[in-house]
């Protein structure tokens, strides 16, 4: 099972060498981990994906939390969240079958962003699964190039009165 | 005023109540060490850096106190390495300031330039590089407090060549620190809490779990509060013993691999597992799925990593152990468990007579035999530094130790080559106590360099050497596991005690069992550091021994002797 961590930081140097030495030590594995800024120049955001099955998640949790740089860190797996993942996707084409790649672009509702003579590139915004099976049906046109960025989340906007028992029980991890 | 960084450093310390450094000179620390003598600072110079951090982290787990090393940039920093490996397994409260080459010529692979801070990563609780003066003492105040609280570890501070000698105006502040990402504090949810009180009230037959957090953090008076009150038999790591008296009615004994057959015994019979500041090493655990299968365990630990990570616990605190027992005790009910005593009592009878050595002492010398006179001579008031192997655990098992802190020894990390130089700063921080080194002779030749440190400082330690002439431990597994291929293990060893007098250190040879407390006596007369070489049987193993990963009931016992001899009487 994924689970995914969104993890603020404080933005120093050597950071995320941190981070990813703690994974690397304890032997987590890791599906995709981002890092960006914030609306706090102090603080940056991580995204990271972890897989649960070789891993219990609440033990990476607490072993992020055992970094003096880690501020915050939310399993937001089973929470309210939008996740996201970003997708560039190099296609060969020709005159016979742009059009047909053209249409699946409309069906994902993707976007073109650069088109060359034999290929065109693709820009999908989406859940993982959609750009999944995305991918899956740009193959047998034949993919010259494919970038992710990885999952980012965040978790959905709520009204003040209701908490979430999870979340309430997760402040206790510090 | 202006102050140099090197200035700047030295305040720091003094302000943090430092007043003794263990370290060593060289290029890139050199401002820093041209400016010490000019404040009121012990530096104890060693022989290596790795002497230097087990000297700090000795001299933290005999006060309390956090140790602190100064070494210079590269080889003198990864020299640093094993003894912060150390000291982060052992949770002990340590700073080491490192010289780094100048900023300017950082990444450019400079004379002894090492990535100290990259290196050093994954064995410090934190680390620092200073690039701005203006920001180095509020880095070292820092680095104090992370290296002082929640759970305590070494902490490791940089300092390029060029900061020790900018300058700018120094100020210590004393507001209180924020670190946005360091909150250790104690919350424990009512529901776990009452639901511990209802386990402890409840329980038949309950063994407290006592370690190194006891220790730590000053949780003796409460611990010996929570089971005299609620009649529990407590069981003790290697790092826990000093937590309880050993002669205390309800102390069972250590547990784990070479712990008590008894009380190995008692874990896996228990209703419930109190496990106070310990950490469920497989060292004591054995086997985890079969671990004390028929019981309740609550956990209290102040580091929430640890809190199910090896064994699944009906109910984790997390917090400051001691400020946890505070405030259970009062509703812990008074009871009367002798039912569960007593049948630990009758294991423990039956136990001793088989594992306390029978050994036939004439003619032979056995290592539980000097323990035990050791124990004897010093009336069990020395603070003993064991190094790493058999007579690590022999010394556990047969030193009585009444008193907190008066065992030094590396558990987590298992470091041979730590109790000479630990020593070194036990006796520093505990200038008035009677300090003893009990090392085997693998172990002693890792940093017997230290003994020049010994010299230098004028230090009466006494120094006693288990020589078997051979490598014990590993010989035990390869008698038990590898068939008795003894493979690089036999050891071809000086004259220890000409090498003690070449130091100027009195030495005596021993041989005979007869001759260890008389030894021990003339030692303790010395005026100045004595050295005891005991040459002691090499065919000897320490038991019991629950086999690595295997049930911690299911232990190798001491096959019977002949001639049996109460070791203890």
């Amino acid at each position: 099972m994924k689970h995914v961590l969104v993890c603020k930081v404080e933005n120093k140097p050597g950071v995320l060498n941190r981070i990813s030495s703690l994974f690397r030590r304890r032997l987590y594995n890791i599906d995709s981990l981002t890092v960006s800024p914030t609306e706090n120049p102090a603080v940056s955001r991580m995204t990271i994906v972890v897989d649960a099955t070789r891993t219990d998640a609440r033990i990476v949790e607490r072993n992020l939390y055992k970094l003096v740089n880690t501020i915050e860190v939310k399993d937001v797996t089973d929470l309210p969240a939008v996740k996201r993942d970003l997708a560039l996707i190099k296609v060969h084409t020709n005159p016979d079958t742009r059009s047909e790649v053209l249409n699946l672009v409309d069906i994902f509702r993707g976007k073109v962003v650069d088109v060359a003579p034999s290929s065109v590139i693709i820009e999908l915004t989406g859940e993982v699964k959609k750009i999944d099976s995305f991918i899956e049906v740009l193959k047998e046109f034949g993919i010259a190039e494919l970038v992710r960025t990885g999952l980012v989340a965040m978790e959905r906007g709520r009204s003040d009165k209701e908490v979430p028992a999870v979340a309430a029980a997760q402040q206790v991890n510090i | 005023m202006q102050q140099t960084g090197a200035e700047i450093l030295w305040e720091c310390l003094l302000r943090e109540g430092v007043d003794v450094v263990f370290g060593y000179p060289g290029g890139a620390i050199l401002p820093a060490y041209d400016t010490m003598t000019q404040y009121d600072i012990r530096h104890v110079l060693v022989r290596h850096e790795q002497g230097a951090t087990h000297a700090a982290d000795g001299y933290a787990r005999a006060t309390g106190k956090a140790g602190v090393v100064v070494a210079t940039s590269g080889p003198g920093a990864t020299n640093l390495v094993t003894g912060l490996a150390n000291a982060m397994m052992d949770s002990i409260p340590l700073i080491a300031i490192t010289g780094q080459v100048a900023k300017g010529v950082i990444g450019s692979d400079a004379f002894q330039e090492t990535d100290v801070t990259g290196v050093t990563l994954p064995v410090t609780k934190h680390n620092y590089i200073v690039t701005d003066v203006r920001e180095l003492a509020s880095t070292i105040r820092e680095a104090f407090h992370i290296a002082r609280t929640g759970r305590p570890g070494p902490v490791l501070v940089d300092i390029p060549k060029d900061v020790q000698l900018d300058r700018t105006g120094f100020h210590y502040p004393d507001d209180p620190i924020e670190l946005p990402g360091y909150r250790p504090r104690t919350i424990v949810p009512k529901a776990d809490f009452e639901r511990a009180i209802e386990l402890i009230n409840g329980a038949q037959r309950p063994v407290v779990l006592a370690g190194h957090g006891i220790i730590m953090s000053g949780a003796v008076a409460e611990l010996r509060g929570l089971v005299e009150k609620a009649d529990i038999p407590v069981a003790l790591t290697l790092l826990g013993i000093g937590g309880l008296p050993a002669s205390h009615r309800l102390c069972a004994g250590m547990m784990g691999m070479h712990g008590e057959a008894a009380v190995n015994h008692a874990i896996q019979e228990a209703d419930l597992l109190i496990a106070l500041g310990m950490r469920f090493d497989d060292r004591v655990t054995g086997n985890l799925k079969t671990y004390a299968p028929g019981a309740h365990k609550i956990h209290i630990d102040i580091d929430p990593s640890e809190l199910n990570k090896n064994v699944k616990v009906d109910v984790g605190i997390i917090g400051d152990v001691r400020e946890v027992l505070r405030e259970l005790l009062p509703h812990v009910e008074k009871a009367d468990r002798s039912l569960w005593l007593a049948r630990i009592d009758t294991w423990l009878a039956a136990t001793r007579e088989r594992d306390i050595l029978h050994h036939d002492p004439q003619g032979k010398l056995w290592t539980a035999h000097v323990i035990v006179d050791l124990w004897k001579a010093t009336a069990g008031n020395a603070i003993i530094v064991s190094d790493v192997g058999q007579h690590q655990m022999w010394e556990a098992q047969y030193y009585r130790h009444e008193e907190p802190r008066s065992l030094i020894t590396s558990g987590g990390l298992g470091t041979m080559g730590f109790a000479l130089p630990a020593a070194i700063g036990a006796k520093i921080g505990r200038p008035d106590a009677e300090v003893w080194v009990i090392a085997g002779d693998g172990g002693f030749q890792m940093t017997l360099g230290e003994l020049g440190t010994v010299v230098q400082e004028k230090l009466p330690l006494r120094i006693a050497i288990i020589n078997n002439g051979f490598l014990g431990m590993v010989r035990q597994w390869q008698e038990f596991f590898y068939e008795r291929r003894y493979s690089a293990t036999p050891l071809v060893n000086p004259d220890f005690c000409k090498l003690a007098e070449a130091y100027g250190i009195a030495a005596f040879r021993v041989d005979r069992r007869e001759d260890v407390i008389p030894a021990a006596l003339r030692a303790r007369e010395v005026n100045g550091p004595a050295l005891l070489n005991f040459v002691v049987e090499s065919a000897d193993s320490v038991y019991p021994m629950v086999p690595s990963g295997a049930d911690l009931a299911d232990m190798i016992r001491r096959p019977s002797q002949p001639k049996a001899q109460e070791v203890h009487e």
